[in-house]
């Protein structure tokens, strides 16, 4: 038996292991969730963080990467906070929607740049201020003098009314509701970018409710509060910027299905014939099927091609799943050994009651052997889901494309900057295969057991 | 051939005919074609024109292939042997029973299984010369200032072989399934005779699990020597910087589907083929002295 200290040492090590093997993924997630000043900064910061500060009574959250590190706690530090108010209306606070058209990380500091706000119409009717619609939106709106607005009624209707244009504000909003009410619209702008490198970076958490106007405050570095945000918005965000997001999705889960049950089917139909039926020259036969094994993808990949460029299938999903009707050798392998294992007697059994081998086949082989087909159907699927190559080869247009491929071609036209969109994006593609381990543990570990199996 | 039998074979080959078909059409003919495609001039749009032996003399002056299979040679010399140490390592450390056994194998084993485009893109991460999480802990645990990984010609195989090492999941599994099957009546009577752990590791474990290794080797080399979607993914489709890390299947790629040099790739794959071949032979040839099988 090993004593207690190698027992400790073992320990140690594999603890250190695990950690080192557990870093990468957990670093993925931890940069999916983050905003982007978070993944660009050094000291990296383990969790997506950001400051709090009492204003006014109010907590309000600041910009953390202003703050230096060896801040005493009472010493007092300036942070920026922004102020909610009204775009045209200074004195009114109202929450402003901004989304950048450039990069501010790569901009200059002091120039301006545009952003785009999203807007609709208020006025003032009888004292109380409504959302309402321009009668006609195409015309700008004069300085003075009366307009014409659509006020929406109770039932989904419209008034018309005359009011005077002082009466009316446009406001920078995106209030579900009131966007609903009063067809927002969006305006270009431009904003120092002085300021919007604040907005940006320091609100970017809650974006929505903040203006690019902010104000800098100064308080003691003590009353600043942590606290862990997870950006869940960077999924969305990745999945937008992807465009084809939803196709990539659907076109690997159709090859996932198309691939899985042609393999099963067509596999365990081939070692049924390798396995249960005595017949001259099978094991020899059998011997090529393992031989074939041998060939490399790269061999085959051109004339391939060639071959399905004459069918007219280069730029559809038919190469990637109609092979696999067609039995792959090492399933075939796989299967033949398990159904070796079924005892003859079962089939002879079956014989004298009257069976033919489809019968034999579909209700004693078969379900007897669940545990092997899972394991075959496990692993298609995960070779489906993961393939690269092939798609890269096949498919030409973006709405075809698998999540392995569109991930890739996300990264090279993004040029791999946004980190925290790369990530979600990266998380999404692997996650589904983690879950899937951990739903199907047993398969997977029996599955390997098998393909070390000896022949 | 009497009938019975002739009836079986019949009805032995009806069951195998999908495998049959299949094999003629995505077996047998691209590779009797890819062998007819490599001594022509082919670039899919036109007929392929017979040129002999043309592509096979333009590729001993091919200064990219030779690069390209240098550099295979090199990931594939340094990954595929650490990979197996590392993953018996893992293996042997964990065949005994040890506290958490189920968690680490857990954490050991999923980084083999998810696609490689996200582990690609998860090594691109923590590579970065920047911003990177292994720079950053080089400096932080060591203060070794921590090279441009992916931005250095010197670089950037390195980093290919390193982040292959994360992958040795499937390959540990299956050592340690190898190291169950050595019975432990061998350890216990070593013991009697007094050999220490290594000794018991260097005379029990290894020559138990030889044939273990032996296929894990000839996988590794056919798949390193096929490697293509992370350096594809993290260095792009021309290699890196100095075509630094143009792996041979990537540069058969480029061949193929971006020149259009159809033919020329065709030879190429000949002769990865032929190149397989020959390694398999080699490691058979080297570990068959050495290969001990259990009742065999």
């Amino acid at each position: 038996m090993s004593s207690k200290p190698t027992q400790f040492l073992r320990f140690t090590i594999l603890c250190l292991g695990g950690f080192i093997f557990s870093v990468p993924m957990l670093w993925m997630l931890s940069t999916s969730l983050k905003p982007i000043d978070q993944t660009m900064s050094l000291p990296p910061t383990w969790l997506p963080t950001a400051a709090h500060v009492e204003v006014f009574g109010r907590l309000v959250q600041v910009g953390a990467s202003d703050i230096p590190e060896d801040t005493a706690d009472d010493q007092p530090v300036s942070v920026a906070y922004a102020y909610q108010w009204h775009l045209d209306l200074p004195d009114v606070a109202e929450p402003v929607p901004v989304r950048v058209l450039e990069d501010p990380m790569t901009d200059q500091l002091d120039t301006s740049i545009r952003v785009i706000a999203n807007y609709h119409w208020q006025a003032m009717i009888n004292g109380r201020s409504t959302s309402v619609r321009l009668y006609d939106p195409d015309t700008a709106v004069p300085d003075q003098g009366t307009i014409d607005v659509l006020v929406p009624l109770r039932d989904g209707t419209f008034r018309r009314e005359t009011i005077p244009v002082a009466d009316l504000g446009r406001v920078y909003d995106r209030t579900d509701e009131q966007v609903d009410a009063a067809i927002s619209q969006e305006q270009e702008m431009t904003v120092s970018i002085t300021k919007l490198r604040r907005h940006i970076i320091d609100w970017d958490e809650r974006e929505f409710l903040a203006h690019p106007l902010t104000a800098e405050i100064t308080v003691p570095a003590g009353s600043i509060a942590y606290s862990i945000h997870f950006r869940w918005r960077n999924y969305l965000e990745a999945i937008k910027e992807m465009a084809y997001f939803p196709q990539y999705l659907f076109n690997s889960l159709l090859l996932c299905f198309l691939t899985v049950t042609g393999t099963v089917i067509s596999c365990s139909l081939v070692a049924y014939g390798f396995s249960r039926i005595e017949w001259p020259g099978r094991d020899k036969v059998f011997f090529i099927v393992l031989a074939t094994m041998m060939i490399p993808f790269p061999v085959v990949m051109v004339p391939l091609y060639g071959l399905f460029r004459e069918l007219g299938w280069i730029g559809t999903l038919h190469p990637l799943w109609v092979p696999f009707w067609f039995a792959t050798p090492f399933n075939i392998f796989l299967l033949r050994q398990f159904f070796r294992t079924i005892p003859r007697e079962l089939s002879e059994a079956a014989t004298i009651d009257g069976c033919g081998h489809i019968r034999i086949f579909l209700q004693v082989i078969l379900p007897l052997a669940t545990p092997a087909v899972a394991v075959v159907a496990l692993f298609q699927f995960l070779a489906t889901w993961n393939d690269f190559l092939g798609p890269l080869i096949y498919l030409t247009e973006q709405e075809d494309f698998t999540l392995a491929l569109g991930l890739q071609s996300f990264q090279s036209r993004q040029g791999g900057t946004p980190w925290h969109y790369l990530m979600a994006a990266s998380t999404m593609v692997v996650l589904p295969v983690i879950v899937l381990f951990f739903l199907a543990q047993r398969t997977f570990i029996e599955g390997i057991s098998m393909t070390g199996m000896k022949g | 051939m009497t009938p019975g039998e002739r009836q079986k074979l019949r009805l032995g080959l009806a069951f195998i005919s999908p495998w049959i078909i299949g094999f003629a059409v995505f077996g047998l003919y691209p590779v009797a074609m890819a062998v007819y495609f490599s001594f022509c001039d082919y670039d899919i749009l036109r007929s392929p024109i017979l040129i002999g032996t043309e592509n096979y003399t333009y590729m001993l002056q091919d200064e990219i292939f030779w690069l390209s299979l240098w550099n295979t040679a090199y990931y594939a010399a340094f990954a595929v042997p650490l990979g197996l140490i590392m993953a018996l390592l893992c293996a042997v450390l964990l065949n005994k029973e040890i506290l958490g056994r189920s968690i680490f194998r857990t954490l050991f084993y999923i980084p083999a299984i998810v696609p490689l485009v996200g582990v690609a893109m998860i090594w691109l991460w923590l590579f970065n010369g920047q911003f990177g999480l292994v720079n950053y802990a080089l400096s932080y645990l060591f203060g070794i200032q921590g090279p441009l990984w992916l931005d250095d010609p010197a670089w950037t195989k390195n980093t290919l072989i390193l982040s292959q090492v994360w992958q040795i999941g499937g390959t540990m599994v299956l050592f340690l399934a190898g190291l169950q099957d050595v019975p432990r009546s061998l350890y216990e009577s070593a013991e009697l005779d007094g050999a220490n752990s290594l000794r018991k590791f260097w005379s029990i474990t290894i020559p138990m699990v030889s044939p273990v290794i032996y296929f894990n080797l000839i996988m590794g080399i056919i798949g390193g020597m096929q490697e293509f979607v992370k350096p594809f993914v993290m260095l792009g489709p021309d290699g890196g910087p100095e075509r630094s890390a143009l792996l041979y299947a990537v540069y058969l790629y480029q061949n193929a589907f971006t020149y259009n040099n159809m033919g020329y790739a065709c030879a190429m794959a000949v002769v990865l083929f032929g190149i397989i071949l020959f390694l398999t032979w080699l490691a058979h040839v080297g570990m068959r002295r050495h290969l001990y099988y259990a009742g065999d």
